[in-house]
């Protein structure tokens, strides 16, 4: 398969907007699963003007939230598909650019010593675009993530100790949970990376906060972890919005890597309520958009 | 829990009768205010052509389109999608807004902190709760985007929004020393050791 530019330059565009707008079922799943448990007047209350928000958003074809966040495009290139990657990073750009100037959205995006915003929603190294492979035939996919700085605000990175053990993880996630309290936009998708080396421990706990709530380590030690904390979590009492309740956040996940005899380094990355993203699938047979 | 329908500007007597876990609707005029408004105001001398007094803020920067001015978008600009933004990052703010603005309501999300709610109790003012993250709801009770004023740091200009029946929106700090945030952390920092335990983890 050869990759057509302008159909990347376009879903690029049309991705941003989506993202913005179509909350993915499986969020939408998990606000009726909190709702179903909550016991808190207030707490319930708080859910259900979320609920009564994303349809208002669906019925008046408007943005979830205000906040259009930092653009962020993980693309997955599969086996036999050419395209050559440095024009595939600029059509990239250029539809997060055309979608942020045509719609028009807010551009959040500010040069990060002058402050200066070039209302494009890009800058240096933003959009973030990120490359990685994988062995489908005949494909291109490209996961859209505006990712809201509430809680990008809260993100928090300890080089733990091995003699600390997973003790250190298990309080490490339940003490950020805590400082974070309604900051975040709670419930959250409390995003856990555990190994690697710093800026990898970073990005892996950036994956688990925007994986698809039902997905599951796949680590079977991580994936146990991740229901302990998701039902530890959930035991705090922070609450949507932290106001207080049960619905502090919709799971915990958590993303590792392997690392060094004389490390442990565990972060946290949260996502908001408006848990957004969408996907654009490049097959032979055209284009397919999803989550 | 009393329910209030505030037109703004409001009196001190007006927001001292506010209590924690009250609902709010606010009619009338809203003026939307963000971290670069409030670091030029009070860190760089800025100073705005519109009254305060009496008023209530909101922490936001929107989503807006430029128009022809006219009698339905006064100021140029039509309101494409109005939310709130977290308001810890606005803290210090919070009281020269108040002493040398006379601003009465701040509404935001996820709460203020200590210097607030003295602020709020000294000169007689109250934070209302707005849901995070319900921006397309919240833009259905903006009626118009009336005036604007430090543009230049668009999207993080000073706005003057004409809305109806803005909320409800919770009282979540008042002006005698009540803050919800305060409680729920409390409440939150009580359960941590249980919590922990509950993990298998000893705390000291």
């Amino acid at each position: 398969m050869i990759v057509d530019l302008q159909q990347v330059e376009e879903a690029a565009r049309e991705l941003y907007i989506r993202a913005l707008k179509i909350l993915p079922p499986d969020i939408k799943q998990g606000f009726a699963r909190l709702d179903a448990g909550e016991t808190d007047h207030t707490a319930k209350s708080v859910l259900n003007t979320m609920l009564a928000n994303i349809r208002v958003a669906e019925d008046t074809d408007n943005l979830l939230c205000q906040d259009t966040g930092i653009p962020i495009y993980n693309v997955r290139i599969g086996a036999n598909t050419r395209v050559d990657g440095y024009s595939l990073k600029q059509a990239i750009r250029r539809g997060c650019e055309q979608a942020t100037r045509g719609y028009p959205l807010r551009s959040s995006v500010v040069h990060p010593l002058t402050r200066k915003n070039e209302h494009s929603s890009c800058g240096i190294e933003v959009p973030v675009i990120h490359i990685d492979f994988s062995d489908t035939a005949e494909t291109l996919e490209i996961e859209m993530v505006p990712k809201g700085s509430g809680s990008e605000n809260n993100s928090f990175l300890k080089m733990a100790i091995p003699a600390e053990g997973i003790d250190a993880i298990k309080t490490f996630v339940v003490d950020c949970v805590i400082a974070a309290g309604g900051k975040t936009c709670p419930p959250t998708i409390v995003g856990v990376g555990v190994g690697g080396t710093s800026d990898l421990c970073v990005a892996l706990a950036k994956r688990a906060a925007t994986r698809a709530l039902g997905s599951r380590s796949g680590d079977a030690d991580a994936a146990r972890l991740e229901a302990q904390l998701s039902a530890a979590v959930n035991l705090l009492g922070v609450g949507p919005q932290g106001l207080g309740g049960d619905s502090t956040a919709f799971a915990v996940h958590i993303e590792v890597a392997a690392t060094h005899i004389t490390m442990n380094p565990v972060a946290v990355n949260m996502q908001c309520h408006s848990a957004r993203r969408a996907r654009a699938t490049f097959t032979p047979t055209g284009v397919a958009y999803g989550f | 829990m009393a329910h209030h329908v505030l037109t703004t500007p409001i009196t001190e007597a007006q927001v001292r009768l506010l209590r924690v876990n009250d609902t709010v609707t606010l009619q009338g005029t809203l003026f939307g205010i963000r971290d670069a408004t409030q670091i030029h105001m009070f860190d760089r001398g800025r100073t705005t052509r519109f009254a305060l007094a009496g008023h209530a803020v909101i922490h936001t920067a929107p989503n807006v389109k430029k128009v022809a001015a006219s009698a339905e978008f006064p100021a140029g600009y039509a309101a494409v999608c109005v939310g709130t933004t977290t308001s810890d990052r606005m803290e210090r703010f919070t009281r020269p807004l108040m002493s040398q603005n006379g601003v009465r309501l701040i509404i935001g999300k996820g709460g203020l902190r200590e210097a607030s709610g003295a602020a709020f109790s000294d000169l007689g003012g109250a934070y209302l709760a707005i849901i995070g993250g319900t921006a397309a709801l919240e833009t259905t009770w903006i009626e118009q985007i009336e005036d604007v004023d430090l543009d230049d740091l668009n999207p993080e200009s000073l706005w003057k929004f004409r809305i109806r029946d803005f909320g409800p929106l919770l009282v979540g700090m008042d002006s005698h020393g009540g803050s919800l945030y305060d409680q729920v952390r409390a409440a939150v920092d009580a359960r941590r050791t249980q919590v922990l335990a509950g993990l298998g983890v000893a705390t000291s």
